[in-house]
């Protein structure tokens, strides 16, 4: 489980964080929801360790990631895996090379097992035949699904996806969806997804916490989401009409 | 007052980027092969333009003494000497680096700098890889080791560029092969190789150094390449003074 204690974070002057709040349970999907320029991916960072917190705590199983040493710091990251939005994947590298780097890195198995290792994960995400592509040459719902074999590679027990939809039509979105649903349930890892994407949240979203303005304004689950009372919270989820019409449809029962 | 600040702040982020390049690589096998890599891609495939640019440079400075300075006062032996005197002790080390500044620099810069932007050095950062020491190291090792032995190349190939101007009748190869034995000093050849390695270590890092702490887009990614090639060879140029003076 990953908890945040009243977490700030400012930019010079500019207060981007304020008090943030919340709790990110172990096995399920748990998304970070909220609309462009409300913090989601200045807390990921955080979360993370890309930025450092003005002040507050990030407790990884009642780990102080803030107070940590560099050493255990770095210790700690062995155990996070991450999809980037941009997939991230190292260009000079074919596809079993990305999967196998962090083995490569860190892992002292000899290379067959590395190699078998990665051909598993790739397998997982139904890339199986890619290894000897270079990122170039795939396309972008290919790329998100390799960043998702890199990550799980070294078997994590966090798992960051910084908006993994972006950028995807909605039938390989719900792919991705559904790879990083089954794969958290499946491996137990504690997920956070950074998303304003509707159909992950109904999909997927089994802890949602919603941020406006800086602030963590409601935390439920995607069951609650329909009944929440929040007005901001509204506002964001309902802002298309045909969310609007499931909501008064779902009202009216 | 602000450009003094804002340069000493730069100093500082170099100083502390150089101290997480040169830290004990995390897996010493992945070190040696992105060593050998960097050998290939740095220093291999500049080769070719070393060896153009030293051929024509060393035929020019050749014709340039025949014709300007040599009189039937001076030596026959001056125009061998002169051009080797001028390969070995700047054009080869110096300008040369100053050349690859350019083409290295620029590289490496832009290099790093797109990996940054595409979110890839944070991908090695969450995984707890030391990325300065990942992505830099290799490269300043890399151009350190090869360097040398482009200077190498390039006064080679000044010299046959010198040998080529006797198809044109300036020169003979007897009166070149005068000059380039005539006082031939060792340790101007070592200083050479010590100004190439110390040039080798500013493209690099500077250009490292540039390209890793882009931040925003493309355009800041071009910014950042020139102005890895603008300081380094600014930085190569004042060094060269300084080296100049306590090794000759």
């Amino acid at each position: 489980m990953i908890e945040l204690r009243h977490l700030y974070k400012s930019f010079d002057d500019k207060e981007v964080l304020k008090d943030i709040n919340a709790e990110f349970r172990n096995g399920q999907v748990n998304l970070i929801i909220g609309q462009s320029g409300s913090g989601k991916t200045v807390l990921m960072k955080n979360i993370v360790g890309l930025l450092t917190p003005t002040r507050g705590d990030i407790l990884y199983d009642g780990r102080n990631f803030v107070q940590l040493t560099k050493k255990e710091k770095i210790l700690l990251r062995r155990e996070m895996g991450m999809i980037f939005q941009s997939a991230a994947l190292f260009d000079s590298l074919n596809v079993l090379d990305n999967v196998m780097f962090p083995l490569d890195m860190f892992s002292d198995m000899c290379y067959e097992d590395r190699k078998k290792r990665a051909q598993f994960c790739l397998s997982r995400v139904n890339l199986s035949g890619s290894e000897n592509k270079f990122p170039g040459e795939i396309s972008g719902g290919m790329q998100k699904r390799v960043a998702i074999a890199r990550a799980i590679v070294l078997q994590p027990k966090y798992l960051f996806c910084d908006e993994p939809n972006s950028g995807l039509d909605p039938k390989t979105s719900i792919v991705i969806d559904e790879l990083i649903s089954d794969i958290t349930h499946e491996d137990n890892i504690t997920t956070i997804v950074n998303t304003h994407d509707m159909n992950s949240v109904m999909g997927i979203g089994e802890n949602i916490t919603f941020i406006c303005e800086g602030r963590a304004e409601w935390q439920g689950s995607n069951k609650e989401i329909m009944d929440a009372t929040n007005k901001k919270l509204e506002d964001f989820i309902f802002a298309s009409d045909i969310l609007r019409q499931v909501k008064m449809a779902h009202d009216a029962k | 007052m602000i450009t003094v600040k804002s340069s000493l702040t730069t100093l500082g982020e170099y100083v502390q980027l150089m101290g997480r390049v040169c830290s004990r690589p995390d897996r010493m096998r992945m070190f040696l092969k992105q060593y050998v890599t960097e050998m290939f891609q740095l220093g291999y495939n500049s080769i070719a333009i070393v060896l153009i640019i030293s051929f024509f440079i060393g035929a020019v400075i050749c014709l340039q003494i025949k014709l300007n300075i040599q009189s039937p006062w001076m030596p026959r032996m001056v125009v061998g000497y002169t051009t080797r005197e001028i390969m070995l002790l700047e054009f080869s080390s110096s300008i040369m680096c100053l050349i690859l500044a350019g083409k290295v620099g620029s590289n490496i810069a832009s290099e790093i700098g797109t990996m940054r932007i595409t979110q890839q050095i944070d991908a090695l950062d969450i995984m707890g890889v030391n990325s300065a020491n990942y992505l830099i190291l290799p490269k300043i090792a890399g151009l350190m080791t090869i360097m040398p032995i482009l200077v190498t190349f390039s006064v080679a190939a000044g010299l046959i560029g010198a040998y080529a101007t006797t198809f044109m009748g300036y020169t003979s190869v007897s009166e070149l092969n005068e000059g380039f034995r005539y006082s031939f000093n060792q340790w101007f050849f070592w200083c050479g190789m010590i100004k190439a390695i110390v040039y080798a270590f500013i493209i690099t890092s500077v250009s490292a150094f540039k390209g890793y702490t882009v931040d925003g887009g493309s355009v800041q990614v071009g910014t950042s390449s020139t102005d890895a090639v603008v300081s380094s060879s600014i930085l190569i140029l004042f060094s060269d003074i300084f080296l100049t003076s306590i090794l000759t």
